[in-house]
């Protein structure tokens, strides 16, 4: 018989691991409807069940998407049992989301997972005494080293079949009693098998539950009142003490602690330096230099693995072997010459381009996908909160921008960790201000143009924090992304080894997923922009004379907004804009064929530069494509995880809007410094300019919303 | 009325009272903070917040806005 069978437990206890060792390669990977959070669904090796695994939850409240989304599917999609992982050497926490699991009525199987590190630790749990006093079967595993999960298996397939439901778990009679009377107020409203459940949170003053079955605490509101007075507590306090009372009385009786290392397990020695006050900081500086160092270091002393990788694929693969090889094809197939150049300067060079980014993401991805493994990531949020609450947002925000200044898209994708959602999209719609490795050439060329100003680098990634923190402060107070932040109450699990198969298949994951953007948004993109630039408005292909075409008509246009930046009315700086977008360095090669530069070179793109622009145009020109829209497939990256088009619009918009009121402060400001002619119409915008940030910044509601008087919530 | 906030690095506190409502006093007892409970005090993070408490057996690091919720004796 083929089960539905849904798996669940805190973070940090192995699901994932568990998961992958049950499911294996039948995995796949949705989104729960409504929030952006990642479904995976498997069948169970050696059965034809399904097995879908719920978030990681700590509790049942109503308050996070993640227990929301994990509740609704329980009680609504009725699975026909659970398994509920739980990590042993963490037992108490664990089993407070076990109890609440086990009124729902369903039937379920508790996997006792780390029971190797258990006996590494000396310890012994009585797993009969424990599957006793909880009234639920409980199978000792270990996920990591494979032991049981055939156990486990034939376990949950017998439970399933029987339909064997837990045992009650009863708590203090005062509780109980009032518990009873829930279930009579609600009886015949909700499912009869999950009625314990709906009682204790009715007892909790449970939001949603009140939304489902209106008016029925009310018919407790006197047993209720009592039992309050009596604890001098709150309704949902007095529970969850009880539960843990409960907990503490069950894990005293089956679980037999060995006297421990005085020293503190390893985690803790390690920890001791890690996150101490001298060491902590400069430890996390000189990591994430590693990894910076390893995926993108091109430079005076070499090329580190992922400059070296990346400069092989855009050079060798793409523009020694297949661009030629190609074009040579076409040749010999007669190939029309449009066509040809559509397969190979459009198609083939850009989504190359992208695709060149693919080893240094690769690398990238180890080190992260390392680096979370161990459980570094959580002692980097621990170390870097303070700063990050300043402005309103969290550590968790640190390591994607952190990311982000290698490549965007895996920055965004870095997003994923953080929990709380209204610094999650924050967080994805500011990465791209960092500058990636994309912009590198640009920062080059901008450098050249000024005369070998070496500020300029700094600037930009100065810059680019300063507009994270900028957006951080302004967007917190949008009604619809100040709303509900999570606490900063963040578990530090101990570390470990990384485990080889999850992190492969994290990292092939991630990979996988760009490349799936390459070949999708981008093919599109390249293609959509190949076809304005090699064909007038008149629909003829051209070659050369890049000037009659429809993006220079495009750009033309455009252009008229870039004029008080300083920028004249050039088609071409409008353009390579424009092309910025498939990639950012594309900027560079197409302002050197559009100018006519000796070659795209920084010191010949430089020099056109310097000869077209004044010294400030050619700062706003630099700060506007520093900061605005992000490549497509950055583009692709915040839509994953801001969920919808609209939204990703939006955060695009505001990207651009934001980009082009700095590049006209600056080019005022440093305009009048150097002695630039500025035009009065600049002046005149680079003071609304400011004056709108400046509103944005100060005022507590600027946004006026309806209802959100005080601003920003917390 | 001495807070966890107030507490000293490597002692040890027993709660008395959870104070706040709502999301907050839920997540911090859900995470095993509850009446009666032991929590030892590892250490304060580089920059001077979050701490970082031991509680039933696991690390926990919490922001000393939310310790300062959390009666102990």
């Amino acid at each position: 018989m083929s089960y539905t069978i849904a798996l669940a437990g805190n973070p940090n206890c192995g699901k994932t691991t568990l998961f992958n060792a049950l499911t294996g390669s039948s995995q796949r990977v949705g989104n729960w409807p409504g929030v952006t959070i990642d479904k995976k669904v498997g069948r169970i090796k050696g059965t034809d069940s399904e097995l879908v695994d719920l978030p990681g939850i700590y509790s049942l409240s109503p308050y996070s998407p993640e227990e929301v989304v994990s509740r609704n599917f329980i009680v609504d999609e009725k699975p026909d049992a659970i398994i509920n992982i739980v990590d042993a050497t963490n037992l108490e926490r664990n089993l407070f989301l076990s109890l609440q699991l086990i009124d729902m009525g369903i039937p379920m199987v508790l996997a006792l997972n780390m029971m190797d590190q258990i006996e590494s630790l000396g310890d012994r749990i009585d797993v009969d005494k424990l599957s006793e006093e909880l009234g639920i079967p409980v199978v000792p595993i270990s996920a990591a080293k494979k032991q049981n999960i055939d156990g486990l298996v034939t376990r949950i397939m017998s439970v399933a079949e029987k339909k064997q439901t837990p045992h009650l778990m009863r708590y203090d009679e005062a509780i109980e009693s009032l518990a009873e009377e829930a279930e009579k107020a609600l009886s015949g409203k909700v499912p009869e098998e999950n009625i314990r459940f709906y009682a204790y949170k009715l007892i909790e003053d449970d939001s949603l539950v009140n939304e489902r079955v209106p008016g029925a605490r009310d018919a407790i509101s006197v047993s209720l009142n009592a039992l309050e007075e009596e604890y001098d507590d709150s309704a949902d306090s007095i529970v969850t003490d009880n539960r843990y009372e409960k907990i503490s009385a069950i894990v005293s009786e089956s679980y037999t602690k060995a006297p421990r290392d005085e020293r503190g397990t390893l985690s803790d020695r390690i920890d001791k330096i890690v996150t101490s006050r001298i060491f902590g900081i400069p430890i996390f500086i000189g990591i994430i230099a590693l990894v910076y160092f390893i995926a993108m270091y091109d430079g005076d002393l070499g090329q580190a693995p992922g400059a070296w990788a990346t400069a092989w694929v855009n050079d060798v693969l793409f523009g020694e072997i297949i661009e030629p090889g190609l074009t040579q094809w076409c040749i010999d197939n007669g190939v029309n010459e449009a066509l040809t150049g559509l397969l190979v300067d459009g198609i083939v060079h850009g989504v190359g381009a992208v695709l060149g980014f693919l080893p240094q993401m690769i690398i990238l991805f180890i080190c992260l996908v390392i680096l979370e493994e161990v459980g570094y990531m959580a002692r980097v949020a621990f170390v870097m909160d303070r700063i990050f609450r300043y402005f309103n947002l969290s550590g968790k925000s640190f390591i994607p921008l952190i990311v982000g200044t290698g490549c965007g898209v895996p920055g965004v994708m870095a997003c994923r960790t953080i929990e709380s959602e209204a610094d999650r999209r924050i967080t994805a719609m500011t990465v791209t201000f960092m500058p990636c490795g994309a912009k590198l050439p640009v920062i080059a060329a901008i450098t050249a143009a000024l005369a070998g100003a070496w500020w300029v680098g700094v600037f930009a990634y100065f810059g680019g924090i300063v507009l994270v923190i900028i957006s951080g402060i302004i967007l917190k107070k949008l009604k619809h992304l100040a709303g509900k932040p999570a606490p900063f109450i963040m578990e530090l699990p101990p570390y470990h080894m990384p485990r080889l198969y999850s992190s492969a298949k994290s990292v092939f994951d991630r990979s996988w997923s760009f490349v799936k953007k390459a070949g999708t948004i981008i093919l599109l993109t390249v293609v959509i922009i190949w076809v304005l630039s090699h064909y007038t408005p008149s629909f003829e292909y051209i070659d050369e004379n890049l000037g009659d075409s429809i993006l220079a008509g495009i750009g033309g246009v455009l252009a008229y907004l870039f004029i008080p930046l300083g920028w004249g009315d050039s088609w071409e700086l409008a353009s390579a804009t424009l092309t910025g977008l498939i990639a950012k360095e594309d900027l560079i090669g197409t302002l050197a064929v559009v100018l006519e530069s000796a070659s795209d070179e920084a010191e010949d793109v430089g020099d056109i530069l310097a000869q077209m622009m004044s010294q400030s145009a050619i700062l706003s020109f630099f700060v506007f494509n520093m900061y605005c829209a992000p490549c497509f497939a950055a583009i692709g990256a915040i839509h994953r995880e801001l969920g919808t088009w609209k939204h990703t619009g939006i955060a695009v918009a505001y990207q651009c809007l934001l980009a082009y009121f700095v590049a006209m402060i600056v080019y005022v400001v440093f305009g009048t410094i150097n002695g630039d002619a500025i035009e009065w119409y600049s002046y005149m915008f680079a003071v609304i300019d400011a004056v709108i940030l400046a509103y944005l910044l100060v005022v507590k509601d600027p946004f006026r919303q309806l209802g959100n008087p005080g601003g920003t919530e917390e | 009325m001495t807070t966890l906030k107030d507490t000293a690095v490597g002692s040890t506190v027993k709660v008395r009272k959870i104070g706040g409502e709502g999301a907050l006093k839920r997540h911090i007892m859900d995470m095993g903070i509850t009446k009666g409970v032991e929590i030892y005090v590892r250490k304060v993070a580089p920059l001077g917040d979050p701490v970082e408490v031991t509680v039933r057996g696991y690390e926990l690091s919490l922001r000393k806005e939310y310790a300062e919720l959390i009666e102990v004796e």
